[in-house]
């Protein structure tokens, strides 16, 4: 049964119709309804590197569903350290489960365990690969903020070169006809396989070190956290990243509907000052890993939705 | 020097299969990828770096007794993508073989990016890279999705 492994795995309709899906679980998701959807179905959590969000978010989906959850606990004391490969851990969990959630350090780990299982394969996160179920909670916060996602004007800042969530954010965003501005240090640019790939879907992509000379023009800021340890030296970090933070005092000349998200965790790209402003996003973007979970399991799992679900949206 | 010449450099075979047009100095990892070396029981005649009008210098390999399959033809692609394959029986050529690789190149080579989840040499499915194009030849991991880098991948054949 087919998975989500990248954001090409699903069509704009299909991407409109889960966003239309999680938005009716929200009273699900607050806990304000109980649908047990899913009962009687179990979701194998294959965690092959630390993650709070992603796995906690798909086992409270689960959860909120009427679903269980089984999950592979720590790597280090699983089968994985003797030795078992991929392969043999998917067959094991395929047949323990209905559905399972990924996440792997090694790039094309969540392809590779979709040819080896019968069950959907949901990929949350493979390497400096995919990420497509936070890309679906970063289009429907987007969507909740704006009511819409073609033609908007995303900028996307930080490090562009290691993190995932940018890279499908990026491409999801190309297929709404959104303009992109790429606001990050020389070192941790977008790759340019990528900027060419995003431009050769029609893209309109502006790639700048200027991440406040951006502001004003964006709709949305799509910030990520800039790692230390991806610099030579501490100075040579300190000198780039202070480029690319956020304080309260940098947002008096953005649009008054500007949203500000983040993959969290942030350490100090978002200063606390921006928190209490009406741009910050980042929280209600966490919880909604929660409903865009919820929707995608449905989907996969071949169960519908009902058009109404009680409570309020 | 003309191409008649540079055939001739080596004896003309009787039954076999001809490779011509390899890159120059590609011609020993041609063999490598079909597969015939030392314990091959066929005999193998080769010229490196000859003249060529359309490469300016090529390698040429000459195969005695064995008619080489579409399928062994296809892996000569990622090195010699130009290559012409002449089948001979009777010392004449009773086939023209062209090169295709067709949409996906399988346990031939591994993927190039180092991160990828085939790199574990126990993984148990078949590498498979996807063709993109073939001129220029561009290739993709099924898995990982990384554009190939088609020097390092000649390094990582199976």
């Amino acid at each position: 049964m087919p998975g989500l492994i990248t954001m090409d795995d699903l069509t704009n309709d299909e991407i409109l119709q889960v966003l239309d899906d999680a938005e009716r679980l929200l009273p699900v998701a607050r806990g304000e309804v109980y649908l047990p959807l899913l009962q009687g179905k179990i979701l194998g959590n294959l965690f092959f590197e630390p993650s709070t969000r992603t796995r906690m978010s798909f086992e409270t989906a689960m959860k909120r569903l009427g679903g269980d959850v089984v999950n592979l606990g720590d790597v280090k004391t699983s089968s994985v350290v003797k030795g078992e490969t991929l392969f043999d851990t998917v067959q094991m969990v395929d047949g323990y489960t209905d559905i399972i959630a990924m996440r792997h350090p090694r790039q094309g780990a969540a392809q590779y365990a979709q040819d080896a299982a019968r069950v959907p394969i949901l990929n949350g996160g493979d390497g400096a690969g995919h990420h497509p179920t936070q890309t679906m909670l970063d289009l429907f916060t987007i969507r909740q903020a704006h009511g819409r996602l073609d033609g908007l004007n995303v900028v996307l800042a930080g490090d562009l070169r290691y993190g995932r969530t940018v890279h499908s954010l990026s491409h999801a965003l190309t297929r709404f006809g959104c303009t992109l501005t790429f606001a990050s240090p020389e070192l941790l640019k977008m790759p340019a396989e990528i900027v060419s790939d995003l431009k050769a879907h029609g893209a309109n992509v502006v790639e700048t070190d200027d991440l406040l000379g951006s502001l004003p023009v964006a709709d949305v800021v799509y910030m990520t956290r800039i790692q230390k340890e991806r610099f030579a030296d501490e100075d040579e970090y300190a000198k780039v990243a202070g480029a690319y933070k956020l304080h309260a005092s940098n947002l008096e000349d953005v649009k008054e509907g500007m949203i500000i998200m983040h993959p969290l965790p942030r350490v100090d790209e978002i200063h606390p000052s921006v928190d209490a402003t009406r741009h910050a996003r980042y929280f209600e973007q966490a919880f909604n890993g929660v409903v865009a979970r919820m929707a995608l399991l449905c989907r996969l799992l071949n169960v519908d939705v009902p058009a109404n679900v009680g409570g309020e949206a | 020097m003309s191409q008649e010449y540079n055939m001739r450099r080596v004896t003309a075979i009787r039954n076999g299969t001809v490779i011509d047009h390899v890159p120059a100095g590609h011609a020993m990892r041609v063999l490598e990828m079909l597969g015939i070396d030392q314990t091959s029981s066929v005999p193998v005649s080769m010229v490196m770096n000859v003249p060529s009008k359309k490469m300016g210098t090529k390698d040429i390999i000459k195969v005695e007794d064995r008619e080489l399959n579409q399928d062994e033809l296809n892996r000569l692609a990622l090195v010699a993508p130009d290559a012409h394959v002449a089948i001979i029986r009777a010392y004449s050529v009773a086939e023209k073989m062209t090169i295709d690789l067709g949409e996906e190149v399988k346990n031939v080579v591994r993927c190039t990016f180092s991160n990828c989840i085939t790199t574990n040499p126990r993984e148990p499915l078949p590498h498979r890279l996807k063709v993109l194009s073939t001129e220029p030849l561009e290739l993709r991991c099924h898995y990982c999705g990384r554009p190939q880098d088609l020097e390092a991948l000649v390094r990582n054949l199976i």
